[in-house]
């Protein structure tokens, strides 16, 4: 077991973690953030994406152990102060989600991408979620909730 | 229209916590000392176990127990039953073989499960289940139907002779055949229906917990119908009595039909934490999802419509191979019969029908329901051979629809079902104006210009959902009731909690509920709560599958929100010191009529928990259950256009349109419908050009992850255009119908039909889905050699 020390949701924190433990593991079980999901195991589904220094990384593609002095931020960690936010405001508003499943991933991929585009246009969106899967909703207001979440967080 | 009752386009409830990380779904839910299970499941499709020793994974580190079927059977527990009992068209009932949990003697399918490793981490468990060693003999297998029906095919049960597991018929044979000798035209087609893997991103998954003090049993589950569950597992597997088994289906993510049937690894879960007094936890792979979640479709069929000169529909002949795979699953049987050929009148009034089905066992994994389940097959079937038919004789596609609408209600269907409402031509009106039909010769001219192959297809359909009334349900074979429970607890102070048997697995109930309450109760949708899910806090349920909630769970709603309005106005006239038959209920106020005497709610149901004065007939308390029972099924319909633009070089099929207008009857939140109708669109468009399930020869998956199976992506798709045309539900109070299969049921004929249009100049007649680029440019090279 090794000692990984690493910042999460704005708050530091150590765990102990084997060489072959997934920043997936680490968080969902190892710091109770069960907010991140896990929906496949060849790193094609999406919904367990987090931000690592604020990009969209697959935390199952990712050791605990590589993300050592880095930032997280789960999907537990983008509100605050018990505000949505923007991004999250618009899949609600704009009905992105459905059974809540891939949402998490959705989410914080589509705040990254707002830290890269500024207006990203409808097969913007589409090419920038294809790491992302969802069956529930068919992408269409998946689609409006990212652009509308990249306007609102000021494009 | 208040302004969060029907019809209000509200926010959903439920987001809050899916948009924050706090929903709780089945992985989620970790209990104090919680064991981690892995199963051992076969590598091969068809093998005798000839020796399974388990001491090596037994001494593996952090491993509890390593349990096999030999152990189950010795406990006592049975197999897994099928629900629906289909019988032949001889009438002997269908072979029912043997479906253990954990399979002792001879594996049928790959990922067939035959041993489990109970561990104290999930890592433990799994590397332990390595060390289970199993001595197969492998045996041929039959991975096909075609396999399966061939001379000295391998036999998948002994006691299901030529795999077959039902012969069965429905329609007049005689009167079909009649039809056929007085056609002017007959119309053929020979088509794959192709299988399918549900594929919700939540994995299935179960925790279970034993309580020895209290002999109690807890199981979380991804389930579309707890209660369900519970009954199977308890009468039919574990003999466990309902009220020492509780089975909670909390935050499920996705289900699609595939968490509707009882698996075996919850069976094992269950028994393993109650033989070893500790929790234990199962979480699906996703490959384990692909090998054991049951799939859907897989017809092979024959199907010849009959026409007169003027393109009047005579009659219709099917004759349909169905795979069930391996075993029968808990619906199996009745997917490809009640839930099929029930259907094949579509929107027309063809006369005389008739289909066969062979129901067959195969070398794979057992097929059930996916989204639409047996209405997508037979909606695909039919508007091919409309098309096919239009085109062999010379008539307009639109009009020879029209031609055979049905347009009078109720209409009798030769194929046992009697539609209540519907109006077919508006439907497909809309859809031809909203995909701007009569534009499309020049944008294929345009298209022609750049070298792309244009084509626009329709379909126009019909499905059954809102299941079932139960007594039709029984006489066709149904070894379960249909109906739904819902429970309206008016708490003293006027708020409400809603105990629904309808299970909420994306589809936004927390707030189409309670839509209803602030209805038809008067409350704002903030005082209302919603229980779903849960055997031990709602009194009882059928769950959630065949577009029902609404129309079914929403019914029963209303039923109870009707009594306590009764007995409200009781308690009102009482307090207002008028007769009940003078008391009116309106927007949340109960008014003594023709006068400005009035009783909020709230102030009627604190008179009703503190009934100091209070009618001495009586009882204290606002709270009433109704079972509602449907008296038919519901029919929703439309029409879908599609228009595609087809690379002759690469096959490439792009999708340009998909356009539809839609009867789903009242529509109560429609942000909601909407959501629903591009869901099922997504799965349609991606069995129509994307997905397909496929074993080789000897019965290896070779579609066992998101790396081969190919998932509809946001870039596979298009917006979608879509319009309503509504006709109200005649025999439920809210005249509601149900959305959540649409797409998946409407949208793949469309998709081929413009497929097929695009590729008419070559000469193509027909394309198997799904419409991939390899296929579609296989035909053109074929149509050009």
């Amino acid at each position: 077991m090794t000692q990984v020390a690493l910042r999460v949701n704005g708050m530091d924190r150590t765990a102990e973690v084997d060489a072959g433990t997934l920043l997936v593991e680490l968080l969902r079980e190892q710091l109770g953030l069960t907010g991140t999901h896990v929906g496949c195991d060849t790193s094609q589904c999406g919904a367990c994406a987090v931000l690592v220094d604020g990009r969209s990384v697959k935390s199952c593609t990712a050791f605990a152990l590589d993300v050592e002095g880095a930032s997280v931020t789960t999907i537990e960690g983008l509100s605050t102060n018990g505000q949505l936010h923007p991004m999250q405001a618009a899949f609600k508003e704009h009905h992105g989600l459905q059974c809540g499943f891939c949402t998490p991933g959705m989410v914080l991929s589509a705040v990254d991408l707002a830290s890269r585009m500024k207006n990203p246009s409808e097969a913007d969106v589409r090419k920038w979620l294809d790491g992302n899967l969802c069956r529930c909703t068919g992408y269409h207001n998946i689609v409006r909730a990212v652009q509308a979440g990249v306007r609102e967080m000021g494009g | 229209m208040t302004d969060t009752g029907i019809g209000a386009a509200v926010r959903r409830k439920e987001d809050a916590r899916f948009l924050t990380g706090r929903g709780r779904y089945t992985d989620d839910v970790t209990r104090p000392g919680q064991l981690y299970a892995h199963f051992v499941r076969s590598p091969l499709a068809h093998a005798k176990i000839q020796k399974l020793d388990t001491k090596a994974a037994e001494k593996a580190p952090g491993v509890v127990a390593v349990l096999t079927g030999k152990q189950l059977a010795a406990d006592g527990m049975g197999g897994l039953p099928c629900g629906w009992l289909i019988h032949s068209r001889d009438g002997s009932p269908m072979k029912e073989p043997a479906h253990p949990a954990l399979v002792a003697d001879e594996v049928r399918y790959v990922g067939d499960a035959v041993a489990v490793v109970i561990a104290d981490k999930r890592v433990h468990a799994k590397a332990a289940a390595q060390l289970v060693e199993v001595d197969y003999e492998e045996l041929p297998a039959a991975a096909s139907i075609e396999a399966a029906l061939a001379k000295g095919a391998p036999q998948v049960h002994a006691d299901a002779p030529g795999n077959l597991c039902f012969d069965w018929e429905i329609g007049d044979e005689a009167a079909t055949k009649a039809a056929f000798t007085k056609a002017a035209h007959v119309a053929r087609l020979d088509l794959v229906n192709q299988r399918l893997v549900p594929n919700a991103i939540e994995p299935r998954a179960s925790v279970a917990e034993y309580d020895p003090a209290s002999d109690m049993t807890t199981l979380w589950l991804t389930s579309q119908n707890p209660h369900v569950a519970r009954l199977l597992m308890g009468a039919f597997v574990m003999g466990l009595p309902e009220h020492k088994l509780r089975v909670i289906a909390p935050d499920v993510g996705g289900a699609f039909g595939s968490k509707i049937f009882l698996y075996a690894e919850e069976v094992v879960v269950t028994w393993a934490a109650r033989k070893l007094a500790r929790p234990v936890k199962w979480t699906a792979e996703r490959s384990e999802s692909f090998q054991t979640d049951a799939h859907g479709r897989d017809h092979i069929t024959h199907a010849e419509l009959a026409l007169a000169e003027d393109g009047t529909f005579l009659g219709l002949r099917v004759d349909t191979k169905a795979n069930l795979g391996a075993y029968l699953s808990t619906f199996g049987s009745s997917i490809p019969t009640y839930l099929y050929a029930t259907l094949l009148a579509g929107c027309y009034t063809t006369p005389a029908i008739y289909a066969n089905v062979k129901a067959i066992f195969t070398h794979t994994t057992p097929v059930d329901a996916v989204r639409g389940a047996g209405r997508p097959e037979a909606a695909f079937l039919l508007e091919r051979l409309v098309d096919i038919a239009a085109r062999e004789m010379g008539i307009d596609r639109v009009e020879i629809r029209r031609k055979n609408f049905i347009t009078k209600f109720p209409y009798q269907t030769p194929v046992a079902l009697e539609y209540d409402a519907g109006d077919y031509p508006a439907a497909l009106d809309k859809a031809l104006e909203l995909a701007d039909w009569e534009g499309f010769g020049a944008r294929r001219a345009e298209a022609k210009k750049r070298g792309k192959l244009r084509g626009i297809g329709l379909s126009t359909f019909v499905e059954a959902c809102g299941i079932a009334p139960s007594a039709v349900a029984g006489a066709l074979g149904a070894r379960a009731g249909l109906f739904e429970s819902g429970q309206i607890r008016v708490h003293p102070t006027g708020s409400v909690t809603v105990y629904t048997g309808s299970h909420s697995h994306g589809q936004g109930h927390e707030t189409t509920f309670s839509q209803l309450v602030s209805e038809f109760l008067g409350v704002g949708i903030d005082q209302v709560d919603v229980v779903h899910g849960d055997t031990g806090q709602v009194a009882f349920g059928m769950g959630t599958y065949g577009s029902r909630s609404i129309a079914v769970g929403g019914s029963a709603l209303y039923m109870a929100m009707q009594k306590i309005v009764e007995k409200g106005k009781k308690i009102a006239a009482h307090l207002m010191e008028a007769s009940p038959a003078d008391v009116e209920f309106d927007k949340g106020t109960f008014r003594v009529k023709g006068t400005d005497k009035t009783k909020a709610l709230a102030e009627v149901s604190l008179a009703a928990y503190v009934p100091h004065n209070y009618p001495t007939d009586l009882e204290p308390g606002l709270d009433e259950t109704a079972f509602y029972d449907p008296k038919n099924f519901t029919f929703p319909a439309g029409a879908h256009v599609v228009e595609v633009e087809v690379d002759p070089e690469t096959g490439v099929v792009e999708l340009v349109s998909v356009a539809c207008a839609d009867d789903v009857g009242t529509v109560i939140n429609p942000m909601i419908v909407d959501g629903q109708m591009h869901g099922g669109l997504a799965h349609g468009i991606g069995q129509a050009l994307l997905e397909h399930a496929r074993y080789d020869d000897s019965g290896q998956l070779l579609t066992g992850s998101y790396m081969s199976y190919t998932m509809p992506r946001a870039s596979d798709l298009p917006s979608f255009k879509l319009g309503r045309s509504i006709t109200a539900c005649t025999h439920n109070p809210l005249g509601v119908k149900g959305v959540g299969e649409v797409g998946s049921i409407g949208v793949p004929p469309a998709v081929i039909n413009a497929v097929v249009d695009a590729l008419s100049e070559l000469g193509v007649t027909h394309v198997d889905m799904p419409a991939t680029p390899e296929r579609v440019w296989r035909h053109i090279q074929q149509a050009q050699a």
